[in-house]
C-alpha cells in the first residue's frame, strides 16, 4: 500500500453525505452484557441454586433482587451510512467496536435501540468461518461460502477465481489440515472477498498473514470499496482505515465519540491514545508485541528551538526530541532501539535507532532507562504522524514492539503561515527548496494552486 | 410476490421479549445452507473410520444381535408372532435414527459455536441439518430390515403406505427433542451428562426389546405419550403386520410428538436470541 493508494475517494468527504436514502440507519442501540455471572455458560445446579435464593429473598424482604453488575458495551450509538459509503470504526480493545458489527450482522442482539438495513448483509468477522479441517479445500470453498451467505450458483461462478485469487490450484483437492497456515489463510480470505452483498461488514481480517498477503487484501478491500458497496469496516491499522475509509466512527466505552473524516477521526484516535504533544503518553495499555524481557513504559514528545530550548509547537524546521522510559524485567544484552515515524495512512517515513550510531542497550531486570532521540530540522509537513518503537536484536528477537506508540502532530509555523498553501491528499516531506518563475504575472496567479480549505489542517489548528 | 421489488426490503434488528415468531421462511431461504451442513456432517462423519457407512447397519444389527440372545433366547420375551430378530431390528432402525438425532442435535450448537459467534443464519438449521444426515444412516439401515424379512419368509402387508407417516413421526420427534436439548445445552451444560442416560431410560420406556401387548390394554393409551411407542408399533405393523392395533396409541404418540416439536421450535426461538452471548 502507498501513499498514492489513498486515491481521491479518500479525501472526497463531504461533511453532508445523506443526500441519498440511507442504507443503514442506526438508532439509539445499546447493548448490555452481565459481568462474571454469566460470562459463561452455567450449570443447573447454580441456577436452581440462584433461583431458590431469590425466591427466599423476595418473600423474606420483597423485592431487593441484587442486581448483578451489568456493562453497557454499547451505549446511545446513532448514526447513518449513506450506500455506497465506506466507514472505519475504531476505537481501543473493548470500546463496543466488535459489539457493533455483532449487532449489525445480526449476531447478537441489541438490548435496546434499532437499526434498519437495506440490502443483503454480509458479514466478515473472521477468516475462515466455517472452515472443516476434513475436507478439502474444494469442499471448504462451498461450505464457507453458503455459510457467509452464497449461493450455489454464484460460488460455482465464482469459483475458479477464487481459487486463483488464492493461489492454491494444485492443492484444491487437498484437505485443508494439511494445508500451510498462509495456504489456509489465502483461501480463506479468497472466499470471504468474493462475498458481493450490498452491505459488508469487516472485522479486523486484515491482520492475518504475512505483509505481501495483507497487502493484497487491502488491495481487494479498495477494490471491492471502489465498486459501489455499502461497506463497515474495523481496524486498529489507522493506515488502512485512512486509505480506505472516506469517513470513519470513534467509538470509546461503548458510545459515538467523533463522527467524521477518517484522516480527522484516525488524528483524534492517536490523539487519545497519546494525549497532546509534550505530555508524557503512558504505554501500559498500548498494543505490544515482542518477547516482553523489557517494556516501553512510556513516550514523549518534546519540540525544541535550534538552542535547545523547549517550545511550544511543533512546526516545521523544529527539533524534536522524542523521549522514551523503558523497563527491564530480564537481561538484555546489546540492544537496538529504534523509533519510525508513519504518515497518518501508516506510510514507513523516518527511522531512527542505537546501531546506527553505533549504540546499544543492555540492561538488568529492574533496570530503568530512558532513551532520547532528537532529530534535527524536522523536516515533516503540517499534519499528523504515527510514531512506534521497537527493541530487539536485528533479525534475532522482537524484545518489545509498539507499531503505533504514539500521535505527533506537527502544526503550521505560525510565523510562516503566509507559506502554508495547503494540497489535498498525504504528504511526506517539505525540502528546503526555492522556485524561480517566470511567468510575467507570476506573484498574483499561482497557477495550479487549489484554494480549498484542507479539513485536515482545520482541525490540527483548532486543536 | 408476482414480481421482484425494485428496492430492496428493510430489516429491522431491535430487542425481542419473550416468545416470537419460528420465521420458517427464513430456513426455507436459506435451505443450500442447510444443504452444505448436512453434506458436511455425511463428509465428516465417517472420516477416519475403518468401517466408514458400515456404521450405520452395524449400530442397530450388533444391537440386535445381542437382544435376540438375552431378550428374545434366554428371557423367552414374548414377539408379537413375530422372529425376535425381524422384531427387534425392525424397531431398532426408527430408534437408532431417533437416539443418533438426539445426541448429535443436542451437541450441534455447541459444537458450531465459532459459526453462530461469527455468522448469522437461522440458528434452527444446525439442529435440524443434524438430525437430517442421520435419515442417510436410515436409509442405510433400512434395507437391512428387508433381507431380514425374506430370510424369515414375512412379507410386507398393504399397510406399508403408512410407513411414510411413521418415518416423518421419528423425525419430528427426533428434532423436537433435539430442538429442546440443543437450546438449554447452550447454557447448561448439564445436558451433556443427561443425554446418554436420557436415551438409555427412554429406550426402556418404549417398546423396543419387548412388545406392548405386555401392557394392560387401558394403559396402552398413557404409554403412548412416549411418541416412540407409537413410531416402533407403527413401523412393526406397518411392516410385519403385528396383531397389536396401534390405531389410538399412534393418534396419541402423534399428538405428543407434534407437542414437542412445536413447543421445542419455540422454546428455541426464544433461547436463540441469547445464543451468541452464552454459547
Amino acid at each position: 500500500m502507498s501513499s498514492n493508494d489513498a486515491s481521491p475517494d479518500a479525501h472526497s468527504f463531504s461533511p453532508a453525505p445523506h443526500e441519498t436514502p440511507p442504507v443503514i440507519r442506526v438508532a439509539h442501540l445499546g447493548k448490555q452484557y452481565q459481568l462474571g455471572a454469566r460470562a459463561t455458560y452455567r450449570t443447573l445446579r447454580e441456577t436452581l441454586v440462584e433461583s431458590v435464593r431469590g425466591m427466599a429473598r423476595s418473600i423474606g424482604r420483597g423485592r431487593s433482587r441484587r442486581v448483578p453488575d451489568r456493562i453497557w458495551a454499547l451505549d446511545g450509538v446513532s448514526f447513518d451510512v449513506a450506500h455506497g459509503e465506506v466507514v472505519g470504526i475504531i476505537g481501543r480493545n473493548g470500546s463496543g467496536k466488535s459489539t457493533l458489527l455483532k449487532i449489525l450482522s445480526r449476531i447478537v442482539e441489541p438490548t435496546r435501540g434499532t437499526v434498519d438495513l437495506e440490502g443483503r448483509v454480509g458479514s466478515l468477522l473472521e477468516v475462515g468461518t466455517g472452515f472443516h479441517p476434513d475436507l478439502t479445500g474444494r469442499e471448504n470453498v462451498f461450505l464457507s461460502g453458503a455459510i457467509l451467505g452464497m449461493r450455489r450458483a454464484e460460488i460455482e461462478k465464482k469459483f475458479d477465481e477464487i481459487v486463483e485469487f488464492a493461489e492454491v490450484d494444485r492443492f484444491i483437492d487437498t484437505q485443508v489440515k494439511h494445508y500451510s497456515s498462509g495456504m489456509y489463510m489465502r483461501l480463506a480470505f479468497s472466499v470471504a472477498a468474493h462475498l458481493e452483498p450490498d452491505i459488508l461488514v469487516v472485522d479486523e481480517v486484515l491482520a492475518v498473514g504475512d505483509a505481501a498477503f495483507q497487502k493484497k487484501c487491502l488491495g481487494k478491500m479498495g477494490t471491492v470499496a471502489r465498486h459501489g458497496r455499502t461497506v463497515l469496516f474495523v481496524s486498529h491499522n489507522m493506515g488502512a482505515v485512512v486509505s480506505l475509509c472516506s469517513r470513519a466512527l470513534l467509538l470509546d466505552a461503548g458510545r459515538l465519540m467523533l463522527d467524521s473524516d477518517a484522516i480527522t477521526v484516525a488524528a483524534r484516535y492517536q490523539a487519545t491514545l497519546a494525549a497532546a504533544p509534550t505530555a508524557t503518553t503512558d504505554l501500559s495499555a498500548a498494543e505490544h508485541f515482542g518477547s516482553g524481557k523489557a517494556r516501553f513504559v512510556s513516550l514523549r514528545f518534546v519540540p525544541e528551538r535550534r538552542d535547545g530550548t523547549t517550545r511550544e509547537l511543533m512546526c516545521p524546521g523544529s527539533r524534536l526530541r522524542i523521549e522514551t522510559r523503558i523497563v527491564c524485567f530480564a537481561q538484555v544484552d546489546s540492544a537496538n532501539v529504534g523509533i519510525t515515524i508513519y504518515d497518518a495512512s501508516g506510510f514507513r517515513l523516518v527511522d531512527a535507532n542505537t546501531a546506527m550510531q553505533g549504540r546499544f542497550v543492555s540492561m538488568q531486570p529492574g533496570d530503568d532507562a530512558r532513551i532520547d532521540f532528537t532529530l534535527d530540522d524536522l523536516r515533516l509537513k503540517p499534519g499528523t504522524y504515527l510514531v512506534g518503537l521497537w527493541m530487539g536484536r536485528g533479525n534475532v528477537e522482537d524484545i518489545d514492539g509498539i507499531l503505533y506508540a504514539g500521535s505527533l502532530e506537527v502544526e503550521p509555523d505560525p510565523q510562516q503561515l503566509q507559506h502554508s498553501e495547503q494540497f489535498p491528499g498525504p504528504y511526506l516531506c517539505a525540502f528546503r527548496h526555492s522556485v524561480v518563475i517566470s511567468t510575467p504575472d507570476a506573484d498574483v496567479e499561482r497557477p495550479g494552486v487549489r484554494n480549498d480549505p484542507e479539513p485536515r489542517s482545520a482541525a490540527a489548528v483548532s486543536r | 410476490m408476482t414480481h421482484a421489488p425494485i428496492r430492496p426490503h428493510t430489516l429491522r434488528i431491535e430487542p425481542t421479549r419473550g416468545w416470537v415468531a419460528l420465521r420458517l421462511g427464513e430456513v426455507v431461504a436459506y435451505r443450500e445452507l442447510l444443504y452444505f451442513l448436512v453434506w458436511r456432517d455425511l463428509k465428516v462423519r465417517y472420516k477416519q473410520t475403518i468401517l466408514g457407512v458400515a456404521w450405520a447397519v452395524l449400530q442397530p444389527l450388533l444391537t440386535m444381535l445381542v437382544f435376540a440372545l438375552f431378550f428374545g433366547r434366554l428371557a423367552r420375551v414374548p414377539s408379537d408372532g413375530v422372529p425376535y430378530p425381524v422384531f427387534a431390528y425392525a424397531a431398532l432402525v426408527p430408534w437408532t435414527f431417533f437416539a443418533t438425532g438426539l445426541t448429535m442435535a443436542s451437541n450441534s450448537l455447541v459444537a458450531s459455536a465459532n459459526l453462530i459467534t461469527k455468522v448469522y443464519f437461522p440458528r434452527l438449521t444446525i439442529p435440524l441439518a443434524t438430525v437430517l444426515a442421520g435419515l442417510v444412516d436410515f436409509a442405510l439401515a433400512f434395507p437391512v430390515l428387508f433381507g431380514l424379512m425374506w430370510w424369515y419368509g414375512i412379507v410386507p402387508t398393504a399397510q406399508v403406505v403408512w410407513l411414510p407417516l411413521f418415518i416423518a413421526l421419528d423425525f419430528a420427534t427426533a428434532l423436537g427433542v433435539g430442538l429442546w436439548l440443543s437450546a438449554l445445552n447452550v447454557e447448561f451444560r448439564d445436558v451433556r451428562h443427561v443425554v446418554p442416560f436420557l436415551t438409555q431410560l427412554w429406550m426402556f420406556a418404549t417398546p423396543i426389546a419387548y412388545p406392548s401387548s405386555l401392557l394392560p390394554e387401558k394403559w396402552r393409551t398413557l404409554y403412548a405419550l412416549n411418541p416412540m411407542v407409537g413410531v416402533v408399533e407403527g413401523f412393526r405393523w406397518a411392516l410385519l403386520g403385528t396383531a397389536t392395533r396401534p390405531g389410538p396409541m399412534i393418534l396419541v404418540s402423534a399428538a405428543a410428538a407434534l407437542a414437542l416439536l412445536t413447543g421445542g421450535a419455540f422454546f428455541f426461538r426464544r433461547m436463540e436470541r441469547t445464543f451468541a452471548d452464552v454459547v
